[in-house]
């Protein structure tokens, strides 16, 4: 089953290895079909992920520390 | 007449000062070429231009000197601008040069191609430097003034094809005298405190003065340095600056460079819908396969009608009992007519019947069968077997040879 906590990176990389070892059709069916639901749920928390995505676009300022703040950006 | 002699620092500043009030040489250009370049530990550089007949001696003191935008080198050919006046302690003349010009290109310009070469011999622009840049970043640091038209251009650019990357901008001025330490300073910063995994810096484009903060030699050491991977987005497409050279991937537009950051959303999504229709394909097709395993098993006969299965079987053993019984009888059959014909064979050699046709075993005393007239002498006692009886009788005469 998919894993929560991959990155869009590692669904796509897992993604396509499940796709190679579907089509090349070696494992046994029952194997095959929990690639096939792992795969399917992979491609829906993707498509979430996209659905969900909101660019966030901050500004950095050095704070006194000189550690970064983060601030909200405004165009000028 | 006498005359009263002068010394010599006396007749130096006397031409010292004819000179100095010389309206022409007060502010004089002198075309030339550059020999014996020399940078004193002082600050001050010396040199002699010269031509093909005649030399001029100049000194460029430190002050202006610092303001050069190039390095002046023997043998480059210059318009050196200043005033001619006599130095008293060798009672020579020299140019004070006040500023350089090479002859030919902008001072920009040979700056831009000194620079260049000077970095190129260092390696920064090795190709085996260059490093690779994040497919999917997660947070991309944009190094730029935070007004004007690059920094929308970047930021619109990156929402559009990739909204899944923060955007964490650090303004900095990108032109002025400020610009190249805010900037190598800004790429420093955002290396000390890992702020993002890709780094954009840049502006739009102008004029080889507005850009010239790129060409600066602390922002090429900056991003050489960086450990974050750096693209170059500065000015349009024609416009190279040494950034783009030291930089990971050099984008003609700071849009330009946002699109070779990120991953464009809709490619993304069809490449999802590519996935899911082979995977559909690869199960469905290792489906049909299984399925029709299934029915290839199931279509045989002795899935379809087991009890004929079991029938037919069952006949085979039939047969096989049936052809188990012929055999052993034959070879009985065979055994028994053996032993008839030995039998036949046996009785035909019995001596019994031998005896009954008349003739007779004759034996001695001993019980041996006398089969010669030399076994035996006269007088000897023998038994004469008959069919039906035994002959005690005597040897009375010998006679050899055969009697048939």
């Amino acid at each position: 089953m998919a894993n929560k906590k991959l990155s869009f990176e590692q669904s796509l990389e897992r993604l396509s290895e499940i796709v190679k070892l579907l089509e090349r059709g070696e494992a046994p069916l029952n194997e095959s079909l929990k690639l096939f639901d792992e795969g399917t749920a992979l491609i829906a928390a993707c498509q979430q992920m996209l659905d969900d995505a909101e660019q966030k676009v901050i500004k950095l300022r050095k704070g006194d520390g000189g550690e970064p703040e983060e601030l909200p950006f405004e165009e000028e | 007449m006498e005359r009263s002699a002068v010394s010599v620092t006396e007749l130096n500043n006397h031409i010292k000062d004819l000179l100095d009030a010389d309206f022409f040489l007060s502010g004089v250009m002198v075309r030339g070429e550059i020999s014996n370049y020399k940078l004193y530990p002082s600050g001050h550089h010396y040199f002699t231009l010269k031509d093909a007949e005649s030399s001029l001696r100049c000194v460029m003191f430190k002050g202006n000197a610092s303001k050069l935008r190039f390095t002046p080198e023997s043998g480059m050919s210059v318009t050196a601008v200043g005033r001619v006046s006599v130095y008293p302690r060798d009672g020579a003349y020299q140019l004070y040069c006040t500023e350089l010009l090479p002859l030919g290109m902008g001072d920009l310009h040979v700056a831009f191609e000194q620079l260049k070469e000077k970095l190129s011999k260092e390696g920064l622009f090795a190709p085996e430097h260059k490093k690779p840049l994040p497919k999917f970043p997660q947070t991309i640091a944009v190094i730029t003034s935070s007004a004007g038209a690059a920094v929308r251009d970047i930021i619109r650019v990156l929402g559009k094809r990739w909204p899944m990357t923060k955007v964490v901008l650090l303004p900095v001025r990108v032109q002025g005298a400020e610009a190249p330490a805010e900037i190598a300073g800004a790429l420093r910063y955002a290396n000390r405190y890992k702020v993002g995994d890709l780094i954009i810096t840049g502006r739009g484009g102008g004029s080889i003065e507005d850009l010239w903060a790129f060409n600066d030699e602390r922002v090429a050491r900056a991003i050489y340095e960086s450990e974050i991977p750096v693209i170059s987005a500065v000015g349009h497409e024609p416009d190279v600056t040494i950034a783009d050279y030291v930089a990971d991937l050099r984008a003609a537009t700071p849009s330009n460079a946002a699109e070779l950051a990120v991953p464009d959303v809709s490619e993304i999504r069809d490449g999802l819908d590519a996935c899911r229709i082979r995977c559909s394909q690869a199960m469905g097709k290792r489906l049909s396969i299984a399925q029709s395993r299934v029915s290839d098993l199931a279509s045989r006969r002795v899935m379809q009608d087991p009890v004929a299965y079991i029938d037919q079987k069952r006949q085979l053993l039939d047969s096989a009992a049936n052809a188990l019984q012929t055999r052993y009888e034959r070879g009985v059959d065979t055994k028994k007519q053996q032993f008839v014909r030995l039998a036949a064979s046996l009785d035909a050699l019995s001596p019994i019947k031998v005896l009954s046709r008349g003739y007779a075993l004759t034996t001695d005393s001993g019980g041996k069968a006398v089969c010669s007239v030399k076994d035996v002498a006269r007088g000897d006692s023998i038994s004469v077997t008959l069919a039906d009886g035994r002959l005690s009788c005597t040897v009375d005469g010998l006679c050899e040879g055969s009697v048939l």
